[in-house]
């Protein structure tokens, strides 16, 4: 049995546990959100021992070569010293700049910072509150282009960080930004590919980094932008898309809800968002995807997708995963 | 003369192979509800991994490793008729990658020599 090293005292991790199981198991407080390798909430660094491969899935090059790791997915095979990274050497502050309602319950946010950022539109980060809550918010912006860091935040009812962006934040307040992370952007050298843009609710705001920077960059083969919602005030972007689309000639924009309502716009699809895209594009072989948002959706997505012919390699998701 | 494992084109070859054949597995029905719940990023991963082995490629599986990864599907119900249904959609993979028979046969001979582990007997 592995042993693990925290703080000056050893812990034995039962076969199959996770550092992070270990860890709380015995009492430490150890910062996480959704347990799967996603969010990246509980960043650990291993000061002695070999972290598995799986462990450092989806991480920086910057931050392997110090042997960062994702405690949840981390199942150590051999002993391993292990400490928190100075998160708050990888914060820096921010200034709200704009709060705008976008629908019912999605607001923008766009904030400032002092510094220039390095990321690839289409990425995460994590917003800090305070030292104690952070959540996982997708870049909506595009370097470059946009001066500031845009995120679309659908409010939760009750929702800790939603509730508190929703009742309190206001233009001027000092938020936290953790460093853009996640492999769901554009790649160039490319430029022909057809490429499949599928988000639901706020899985939109990747996506409109994503194509935004792809047709920036002289994308030439298709794209195509799935948007799906409960109902039509769901599609929060509807109209400006609907634009968009008008303007670019290889740019389709297809908004698609569950529950149609009397007077909505005509392009706007009722149905199954699954059964929607695999009827619009049934032979998505050669093509790269993005998938975005809901867990579940995404999940069963990828499948579709896969099944119908595309590479496993060419499809991107960014699940928003919650606890 | 070459090695299985270069005849039939090495890593680039697994790669080619992987997708085909992960495809066919979750589309049979005699064998996709063992596969059902599994992520498959990481599914895909351990499915290239058994297919540098049965290529004959580098790999450093051990009979306990074998036992260990399947025991639970063991104990829900695999048996040799599943593993028959794997080295069959392995071989019909491999013919559309237009791989000679006989090489076939000897991949089919590697899936075949884990069968007992796998199958944790
Ligand atoms: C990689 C990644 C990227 C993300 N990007 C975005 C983004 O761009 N925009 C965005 O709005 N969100 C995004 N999220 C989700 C976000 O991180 C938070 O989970 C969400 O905003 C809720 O936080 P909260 O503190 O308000 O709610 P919490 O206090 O964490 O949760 C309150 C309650 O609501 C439930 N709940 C939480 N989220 C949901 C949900 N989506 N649907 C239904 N119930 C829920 C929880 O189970 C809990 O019971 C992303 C998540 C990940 C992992």
């Amino acid at each position: 049995m592995a042993q693990l090293k925290y703080k000056d005292s050893i812990y034995p991790v039962t076969t199959g546990s996770s550092v992070l199981e270990t860890l709380l198991e015995h009492g430490q407080a150890i910062p996480n959100n959704c347990r799967a390798g996603a969010c990246h909430s509980c960043l650990m660094q291993a000061t002695s021992g070999n972290v598995p491969d799986a462990a450092q899935k989806g991480l920086k090059d910057s931050h392997k070569a110090r042997d960062f790791f994702l405690a949840c997915v981390c199942k150590p095979e051999e002993d391993m010293e292990v400490c928190l990274p100075d998160i708050e050497q990888l914060k820096f502050p921010a200034k709200v700049s704009q709060i705008t309602k976008l629908s019912n319950d999605v607001v923008e946010l766009k904030i400032k910072t002092q510094q220039p950022v390095d990321y690839f539109a289409g990425q995460f980060v994590t917003l800090w509150r305070d030292d104690e809550l952070g959540r996982n918010y997708s870049l909506a912006s595009l370097p470059g282009v946009d001066d500031e860091l845009i995120f679309h935040i659908r409010l939760i009812p009750n929702g800790q960080f939603t509730s508190w962006v929703a009742n309190e934040l206001k233009v001027g307040d000092e938020i936290f930004v953790q460093e853009p992370v996640g492999d769901c952007f554009y790649t160039q050298g490319n430029p022909e590919q057809n490429l499949l843009l599928i988000g639901t609710g706020t899985g939109l705001a990747p996506l409109f980094g994503i194509f935004r920077d792809a047709i920036q960059s002289g994308h030439s083969g298709e794209i195509h932008l799935f948007h799906g919602g409960l109902n039509p005030s769901g599609l929060y972007l509807h109209d400006m898309l609907s634009a968009f689309a008008e303007q670019h000639s290889n740019f389709y924009y297809h908004p698609c809800v569950l529950k149609a309502e009397e007077g909505m716009a005509k392009n706007i699809v009722e149905g199954d968002l699954s059964k929607i895209v695999s009827q619009l594009i049934d032979k998505p072989a050669g093509w790269k995807s993005y998938l975005c948002g809901d867990p579940e959706i995404v999940k069963k997505l990828r499948k579709q997708i896969f099944m119908a012919g595309s590479n496993m390699n060419d499809i991107y998701s960014d699940p928003f995963v919650y606890t | 003369m070459a090695s299985l494992y270069e005849r039939l084109g090495g890593e680039a070859a697994v790669d080619a192979a992987v997708d085909i054949f992960y495809r066919k597995v979750l589309s049979d029905d005699r064998v996709n509800g063992f596969f059902d719940d599994v992520d498959m990023e990481a599914q895909a991963a351990k499915q290239k991994g058994f297919l540098t082995m049965v290529f004959g490629g580098p790999n450093n599986y051990t009979g306990k490793d074998m036992r260990d990864g399947h025991k639970h599907l063991v104990e829900r119900g695999l048996n040799d008729s599943h593993v028959d249904a794997i080295v069959e959609l392995l071989g019909a993979t491999l013919k559309e990658l237009g791989v000679a028979d006989a090489d076939i046969q000897e991949v089919a001979d590697l899936a075949n020599s884990v069968r007992d582990d796998v199958l944790n007997r």
